[in-house]
């Protein structure tokens, strides 16, 4: 295993679109031991990308179990991921180990129904919510090129509902 | 290395003063930082980091044709400042509610003493004149956890029930 360089922007590889996986080998498995390396590595890291990487197959990991009181499944490995149906949306703040020193809104669905297959092939499906769907909405995102600089929402006129904690005066 | 400068320039809004003022900048060598630039109460305001000069003197003999043409206020400062310093907020709170004096100085006032370290505040005033309305998004970090920050709302609540408090989580996700 090793630990991989990770592309940071302007790296124009980073905006390129990733190919389906189509052998399920022993080199698909280094990628994702490597991947899961770079990702752990990273400070707060709960996703990576291939593409992150420059190893443009569509190809992620998400891990969300360490952030306290989510529901989430663990570790996912998600090869050839697709968004089967989506709902609700939410603003909420991202930042990308592809993109250093930069923060930004971006509105992502709440609620996501996806199918992925495994490092051995295998097809299952997800529904996902919250924190882990945005992380996933993030990282497929990569696969097609997008960064969520490419869709940050203005910081003055945010419009959108998001869940939040709303004071009464009953107490 | 050279030093930044934080410019302002305030005055009636105009088309083409962004456009103007940047380009004689970048003609003259300067390079652009962090910015903001926006319309308040038919005004424009610019506060922009500047670099690429020596001196305070050099910077306002650059500006001062264009912001006496714009009829601009110009100030400039060197600043200690520098680029990559982002602190991350934490909390975002949103108060609204019929306008009257004071909003600010109470929200913040009890939000500062609970620990918050505001890092963005925009306001904004919307409804008729015979009614209008006070809008406050605060972004910031709460150095003293979340329930000090609840409990000040809570407070502010209680005496003055009929405003609408939020309180909410940024959670950050890093991928
Ligand atoms: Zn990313």
């Amino acid at each position: 295993m090793a630990r991989l360089t990770l592309l940071t922007y302007p790296d124009p590889r980073l905006k390129q679109v990733a190919e389906p996986v189509s052998q399920f080998d022993a080199q698909l498995q280094l990628l994702v031991a490597d991947l899961e390396e770079t990702m752990r590595a990273s400070p707060g890291g709960v996703g990576i990308a291939a593409t992150q990487v420059g190893h443009l197959q569509r190809v992620v990991i998400v891990d969300v179990s360490s952030k306290p009181k989510i529901s989430h499944h663990g570790r996912l490995i998600l090869i050839n991921p697709e968004i089967l149906d989506w709902e609700g949306f939410e603003i909420g703040r991202e930042g990308c180990m592809s993109v250093p020193d930069y923060t930004g809104n971006v509105v992502r669905a709440t609620h996501l129904q996806l199918v992925a297959q495994d490092e051995q092939g295998k097809e299952h499906k997800y529904t996902m919510e919250g924190y882990e769907a945005r992380a996933v909405q993030h990282e497929l995102d990569h696969l097609d090129g997008i960064l969520f600089i490419d869709r940050l929402v203005s910081r003055r006129r945010d419009l959108f509902q998001r869940k939040s904690y709303k004071k009464t005066n009953s107490s | 290395m050279l030093p930044w400068f934080m410019v302002t320039l305030v005055g009636q809004d105009q088309a083409g003063i962004v456009a103007q003022v940047t380009n004689l900048l970048y003609q003259n060598g300067c390079h652009l930082g962090e910015a903001s630039m926006l319309r308040l109460g038919g005004n424009f305001t610019i506060m922009m980091m500047v670099g690429g000069m020596d001196s305070t003197e050099v910077l306002m003999q650059i500006l001062r044709p264009i912001a006496q043409k714009l009829h601009l206020h110009l100030h400039v400062d060197k600043i200690e400042g520098q680029l990559h310093q982002h602190q991350l907020p934490d909390v975002r709170v949103t108060v609204y509610g019929a306008d009257r004096v004071g909003i600010v100085a109470q929200v913040t006032s009890a939000l500062a003493a609970a620990g918050l370290n505001i890092l963005d505040l925009e306001s904004d005033v919307g409804g008729i004149n015979e009614a209008p309305f006070y809008v406050m998004h605060i972004e910031g970090i709460a150095t003293q956890g979340w329930s000090a920050l609840e409990t000040a709302l809570q407070t502010i609540l209680r005496e003055q029930p009929d405003l609408e408090v939020q309180l909410a989580p940024i959670e950050m996700v890093v991928m």
